[in-house]
């Protein structure tokens, strides 16, 4: 459950930086604005809840991506992309969603209600079937986002830029538009994953914190700009996370997992699984 | 001394005289801020030697300010170590770290080094929280009035406390002025402008860089410690990101690279978020907007853009 969300916000990071060497440091908030949004959409458009937290599902991802692209071609288009540079500006820019979120949704948390709520009744445990349902979607939308990248011509071009993004000019390619759209996918990435959280956790303007971190960590182990990396690590850092916590408090986990990314950095700067730096 | 020598430790010394002359004709309230502005703008100072100066963008300086504040803090609270000793032991404990930090670090680059930087940083706030029955966690610890006097004067009370932040503002700023004056500030200079030519050149950029960061650290636990003795208060808060960025911030917008650059910019963010705060409470879009303004349209920051444009002497 845990690794499925995280693998999707941590796709769209490991997607930025990969192609743009971009880190974005507001993933986190572009998170929270698809659970906010999420709540407000869902508090806005009457009828069934399953209705409104569709609506929040299309709805959600698009504004955060074209907030996202707005950004891009607004501020780190400017900057050329200097990885230094448009780290500041993203911490910029997280500070602004913050406060804006602060100051106009307020500093409650919301819940927003579960488009459906059955549960499946195992002999021995009950299992939300909202949860499987976002497990399953999770793998969907990354499957659909691992054909995208390798199975059409648009993902054809987005690798091109990753790996020579001059030579990639050359032969005609719109880098900055590629670059737009790489911006706006990944935020778009964090944002559903917000709207698939927020049934389960509250909506809250401080809600990014955590993910920005484990996004982080999973972009980080499984090797900087590494898609296939970043999935398994999603995936054992997923699911190890419950184990870890079942031996030591929460504080104590987040103390040694943050080390663990900080060495791992130091000593192997390719990831666990890369295969390059 | 040469004649931009004298002209540049005359502007100095002005800076620290009207300074000085501020605790007369300012309010007790606006004096106290200047105080304040004084301690963050040594911190700042120690940011722009490791960041302006030798090209090291960190993201963990809140890290060392913790260090000092609670190296001096710690031992007053349980101890009651008088301010002095206590002011000694916060430079010494930001040094340290970040000279750990630094052996560990270092081996990164750029972006790398931004991100370990910030993850260990974070993970110095979390063990300040684990340890929350000794560090008192987010919401810190008071420091004892016995631990707040040095020679006799209490420096709790206003006279005192604006003297010494002064006087702490007055030997960083002197010695962050020498430094970068000096071969070796030139070499850090040298290193962040090209590293591999410094290193062709028979430098070792490594024990620079290192070098820097520690004198930085120290800069910081100065901050952290003085921060704690003046105003009393000690606490987890200080280690967030938040204090992390803030000297970025301060010295982005006074001019990175320049010696009165983070003064100018803890003051001017000061300022602005005091003259903001009867419109709104807003203060992180501010900074927030502040952040992205500058990196945009001002890189160079107020006083790099003055010493390109006019004041070519300018440190």
């Amino acid at each position: 459950m845990t690794a499925a969300v995280l693998a999707l916000a941590a796709s769209g990071l490991s997607l930025v930086f990969g192609v743009m060497r971009v880190v974005n440091v507001a993933h986190g908030a572009f998170y929270m604005l698809g659970a906010v949004l999420a709540w407000a959409v869902a508090s806005f458009v009457p009828g069934p809840p399953a209705l409104a937290f569709i609506a929040a599902l299309i709805l959600a991802p698009l504004l955060v991506g074209a907030l996202a692209a707005a950004t891009d071609g607004l501020v780190l288009k400017r900057l050329n992309y200097d990885p230094e540079a448009t780290i500041v500006a993203t911490i910029g820019l997280l500070y602004m969603i913050e406060q804006a979120i602060l100051s106009l949704y307020g500093p409650n948390a919301n819940p927003v209600q579960a488009p459906f709520e059955w549960r499946i009744q195992l002999p021995w445990f009950g299992y939300s079937g909202y949860k499987l349902f976002v497990i399953l979607a999770a793998c969907a939308v990354l499957l659909a986002l691992w054909t995208f990248l390798t199975r059409t011509k648009a993902g054809l071009v987005m690798r091109a830029t990753q790996v020579d993004s001059t030579t990639a000019r050359a032969f005609g390619i719109n880098t900055d538009r590629v670059y737009m759209g790489t911006f706006a996918l990944g935020a778009g990435l964090a944002a559903l994953a917000g709207v698939l959280i927020v049934p389960i956790q509250q909506a809250h303007y401080l809600m990014g914190g955590d993910p920005l971190l484990l996004s982080f960590i999973v972009v980080i182990i499984g090797g900087l700009g590494s898609l296939r990396g970043t999935l398994i690590a999603a995936l054992v850092i997923g699911l190890s996370d419950g184990v870890i916590s079942m031996f030591f408090t929460p504080t104590l986990a987040k103390i040694l997992a943050t080390l663990l990314v900080a060495m791992v950095l130091v000593f192997r700067p390719q990831g666990l699984f890369g295969a390059r730096a | 001394m040469t004649g931009a020598g004298l002209k540049i430790w005359t502007l100095h010394l002005a800076l620290i005289a009207v300074l000085f002359s501020a605790q007369y004709w300012l309010s007790p309230y606006h004096a106290t801020n200047l105080a304040r502005i004084m301690v963050l703008a040594v911190f700042a100072m120690g940011y722009n030697l490791a960041f302006g100066y030798t090209g090291l963008l960190s993201l963990g300086h809140a890290l060392l300010l913790a260090a000092g504040m609670y190296a001096a803090g710690l031992p007053a609270q349980l101890w009651g170590w008088s301010a002095g000793p206590a002011m000694i032991a916060g430079i010494a404990g930001g040094g340290l770290i970040a000279a750990v930090l630094g052996l560990l670090a270092l081996r990164t680059a750029g972006v790398s080094f931004m991100i370990v930087t910030l993850m260990f940083a974070q993970a110095g706030y979390l063990t300040l929280l684990y340890f929350a029955p000794v560090t008192g966690g987010d919401d810190g610890f008071a420091v004892a009035a016995t631990s707040r006097t040095l020679l006799g004067f209490d420096l709790s009370t206003d006279a005192p406390r604006f003297l010494a932040a002064l006087t702490i503002f007055a030997v960083g700023l002197g010695v962050s002025l020498a430094l970068v004056r000096s071969p070796f500030g030139r070499t850090m200079v040298a290193i962040r402008e090209n590293e591999e030519r410094s290193r062709m050149l028979g430098y070792n950029p490594f024990t620079v860089k290192l070098a820097a960061l520690t004198i930085s650290g120290l800069y910081a636990g100065a901050a952290g410690a003085a921060y704690a003795i003046l105003f009393g208060y000690v606490g987890a808060s200080f280690a967030t990101i938040q204090y992390s960025i803030l000297p970025m911030l301060y010295v982005l917008m006074g001019g990175a690279g320049t010696t009165l650059g983070p003064f100018l910019g803890a003051l001017v963010m000061f300022v602005l978020i005091e003259a903001a705060t009867g419109i709104t409470t807003a203060h992180q879009f501010i900074v927030g907007a502040a952040l992205v303004a500058l990196i945009l349209f001002a890189p160079k920051g107020i006083l790099g853009t003055v010493r390109e444009r006019w004041l070519r002497w300018l440190p």
